[in-house]
């Protein structure tokens, strides 16, 4: 243990402790320090008397102000609403038609309907709604599965499609025609070499066309068209959910995938669903 | 050699100090810093390019980043802290190690097999999903078995000192060793759902889950990588610096003032949620408070330096632990500062958080352990001294432009992130969807993603200059430039 000496360099009187060599210089705390730490003292006093702080066995100080979160909250959600009270009202009296026909409302629910979609809808459809591969459709062409009038969108939006939590989901199933052994392996090839042949990439062949109408024709239409009110898509243009290779159109027909989408009348409110179906209708191929 | 005699002042017994087990503990720390430091740049780059989490389930993003967490704070932290402690200790107590080389060997392999337990978890899949506390029942066993180990170890070699006071090291030491062990046991009681399975349920539930785990979490940042880190800059500073300790007097009153403050400050990490709302304040006036009680040792670091600035011209690692100590000062003013509830609507969830994060431990945590490191190899590997101190220079200039990329990039973009995802337009649609926000911050995680690359390689640097160091290796090169001497008035 070393004795107390004065540090040559600045001056003051080491404490006469050393450590490995390490002594220590006795300098009072820095004035600056002391009084920074003495303001945030009574500073942190004077938030917890205005503000809730201090707990006790069955309850709590609730502070000068009267704040709580949840006011606070409160608050903001009206201010929120305070801004819309110009359109919200008017968009929920509105029939979609009605929104449709009128240039101002209309560029509300699109610009509204645009952010929604981005939150809730881009994760499958796409920003945009451009689509995704692996049966995610794309919404801005004018190929729809159940409906593209603005009415037909709102409905799917609202209940979405082969859900188990909205009793008025839309709902269709494709028979598994190889899977539960409907039909053989041979007479899937050659629908699908019909299917082909209907949107013009091959050569059709007599034994698909009649497997065709007496399996498909009942969803599909005997021309292959598609039908909205059952979810049975267009046979005969070039878009396609799972491929077009006939291959992909082999495995659909033997086991078929077939798309879920969510319930959003519990997510989204009424009004919220009216701008979305509006956006999506005004993306490109609203009918 | 397993034991290194201290060149002891006249009238003292010789010691010999355990050092075969701080030799292992620092090689740990430079190998489990690396892997931690290529970790983080692996993560930062797949959030930049989504593509490279390569489609595997152990390499997504998601396993990773714990990985990295884990590796940065418990392996090259831990392993830093357990090292220059058991260092410390024995050098300001004159006494080698409570238990002897045995014991001091079973703390280091348990720990490190800790780590690989965790770690191996992790990636294959299993987590109890605490942040910082990842490790499922097993491994948390198991390090509360070691951790205890070291306790003793650390402890009864305090006991035995033959020195008559406690160097302030070793309390900042022994309050991180005593506070982690209350933490990781509370925060990590459950129920295994069968001794035969990794699977177990937490004790707590709801918001209690939520305040135990930030009361732990805070205090992980508060007592291993602040308290415990104090530890390291009180002895190294000094000792490189060869200058007192400024003021002992501060040394006690922010040691004692951090302690206390610093364990209630955990619910400013839950402001604006379940949380009762008199914790949330209660948790913010006491993050204001403990502003000043962690400027304190921010203080004691750079004033050592007193009557000594021309030494960090020709000491790069000197250099590495006074940038350190300054990295730490704007992280604990950032700190609290983020924890007031106003700034903390917006800060909180951006990546805001992340830089806040990051300038502590890149510039803090990882520079002072750093300038330990280069302290300790040629000391305890008996080198005349390092390799080279121009590949200290080359380190400390590259790690700190990245730490700058980094921490920068990350400001601006999660205050932009923040600002976007609160903007409302006149009509009161939200301005943003959230995918707008995540393609606005593309170009900064490139940045963040470059600036971690270049700290990766910095660490490189000092991997190559250890090996060559430990090799017995010496670069001829040319001292550094001495500052010109200003002669004023008839000083000769």
């Amino acid at each position: 243990m070393a004795g107390k000496e004065v540090d040559a360099l600045t001056g003051i009187e080491t404490t006469g402790h050393e450590w490995d060599g390490i002594q220590e210089l006795n300098t009072p705390l820095p004035k600056w320090w002391l009084y920074v730490f003495y303001v945030t003292i009574v500073w942190a006093i004077a938030y917890s008397i205005a503000f809730p702080s201090w707990p006790w066995l069955s309850g709590y100080w609730g502070g000068l102000v009267g704040y709580t979160t949840r006011g606070q909250f409160n608050e903001r959600m009206a201010d929120l609403e305070a801004s819309r009270a110009g359109w919200y009202d008017r968009l929920g009296a509105a029939s979609l038609q009605q929104i449709n026909d009128d240039p101002e409302l209309l560029q509300i629910a699109t610009v509204g309907g645009k952010v929604i979609f981005g939150n809730n809808c881009a994760p499958c459809h796409g920003t945009g709604g451009t689509g995704r591969p692996g049966g995610f459709p794309a919404l801005v062409d004018d190929d729809w599965l159940w409906g593209g009038s603005v009415d037909e969108i709102y409905k799917t939006i609202q209940h979405g499609i082969r859900n188990d939590t909205d009793t008025d989901a839309r709902i269709s199933q494709m028979p598994a025609f190889g899977a539960d052994a409907m039909l053989t392996s041979a007479q899937i090839a050659a629908v699908a070499d019909h299917v082909l042949a209907l949107s013009g990439q091959g050569a059709d062949n007599a034994e698909g066309a009649t497997l065709f109408a007496e399996n498909c024709a009942s969803c599909h239409g005997e021309l292959g068209k598609g039908e909205p009110s059952l979810g049975a898509p267009n046979l005969t243009d070039q878009i396609w959910l799972y491929g077009s290779t006939r291959q992909a159109i082999i495995n659909q027909i033997t086991k078929p995938k077939m798309g879920v989408m969510p319930s959003w009348a519990h997510r989204l409110s009424d009004v919220e669903i009216k701008q979305v179906a509006t956006y999506v209708h005004s993306l490109g191929g609203g009918q | 050699m397993s034991a290194a005699i201290a060149a002891a002042p006249s009238l003292r017994t010789p010691v010999r100090y355990e050092e075969a087990v701080i030799k292992k503990f620092t090689v740990a720390t430079v190998f489990w810093g690396v892997t931690g430091f290529l970790v983080g740049v692996v993560i930062a780059w797949q959030l930049a390019f989504p593509a490279l989490n390569l489609g595997l389930e152990w390499t997504t993003f998601g396993r990773l980043r714990p990985l990295h967490t884990s590796a940065v704070i418990f392996a090259f932290g831990g392993n830093a802290l357990l090292g220059t402690s058991l260092y410390v200790v024995q050098r300001t107590c004159r006494t080698h190690l409570f238990g002897g080389p045995a014991f001091a060997n079973f703390i280091f392999w348990g720990y490190q097999l800790f780590i690989v337990m965790a770690a191996s978890g992790y990636v294959l899949g299993i987590t109890q999903s605490k942040e910082y506390a990842e490790p499922e029942w097993y491994v948390d066993i198991w390090l509360t078995i070691v951790w205890v180990c070291y306790l003793i170890c650390f402890a009864g070699t305090l006991i035995r000192r033959q020195e008559p006071h406690i160097y302030v090291a070793n309390w900042f030491y022994l309050a991180f060793i005593l506070t982690i062990a209350m933490l990781h046991i509370v925060n990590n009681l459950a129920v295994p759902v069968s001794f035969t399975g990794t699977k177990s349920y937490i004790y707590w539930s709801g918001v209690q889950d939520a305040m135990t785990q930030w009361w732990y979490g805070h205090n992980a940042v508060g007592f291993f990588l602040t308290a415990g880190f104090l530890g390291i800059m009180y002895y190294f500073i000094p000792k490189q610096a060869n200058r007192p300790v400024y003021s002992y007097r501060l040394s006690i009153v922010h040691f004692w003032t951090l302690i206390f403050l610093y364990i209630w400050a955990g619910p400013h990490h839950l402001h604006y949620t379940a949380l009762p709302d008199w914790a949330q304040t209660l948790g913010m006036i006491f993050s204001i408070m403990l502003w000043m009680p962690s400027w304190g040792g921010m203080i004691n670091g750079i004033m050592t330096l007193s009557g000594a600035w021309d030494k960090l011209r020709t000491d790069p690692i000197l250099r590495f632990l006074v940038v350190s100590v300054a990295f730490y000062g704007m992280s604990t003013f950032e700190g609290p500062m983020m924890a007031i509830k106003a700034v903390n609507s917006l800060s909180h969830y951006t990546d805001w958080t992340i830089g806040h994060v990051h300038s502590g431990a890149l510039g803090w945590v990882a520079f002072v352990s750093f300038g330990a490191i280069y302290f300790l190899v040629p000391k305890l590997w008996n080198r005349e001294r390092l390799y080279s101190l121009r590949l200290v220079t080359y380190h400390f200039w590259i790690a700190t432009i990245g730490i700058v990329l980094y921490i920068t990039a990350m400001w601006i973009s999660g205050i932009m992130q923040g600002l976007m995802w609160r903007a409302y337009d006149t009509l009161g649609f939200l301005q943003y969807s959230f995918i707008e926000t995540v393609e606005a911050m593309h170009p900064y995680y490139v940045i963040r993603a470059t600036g971690g690359t270049m700290f990766l390689l910095g660490s490189l640097i000092m991997v190559y200059n250890v090996w060559k160091t430990i090799r017995g290796d010496l670069r001829h090169e040319a001292a550094f430039a001495q500052p010109v001497r200003i002669v004023t008035g008839a000083a000769e």
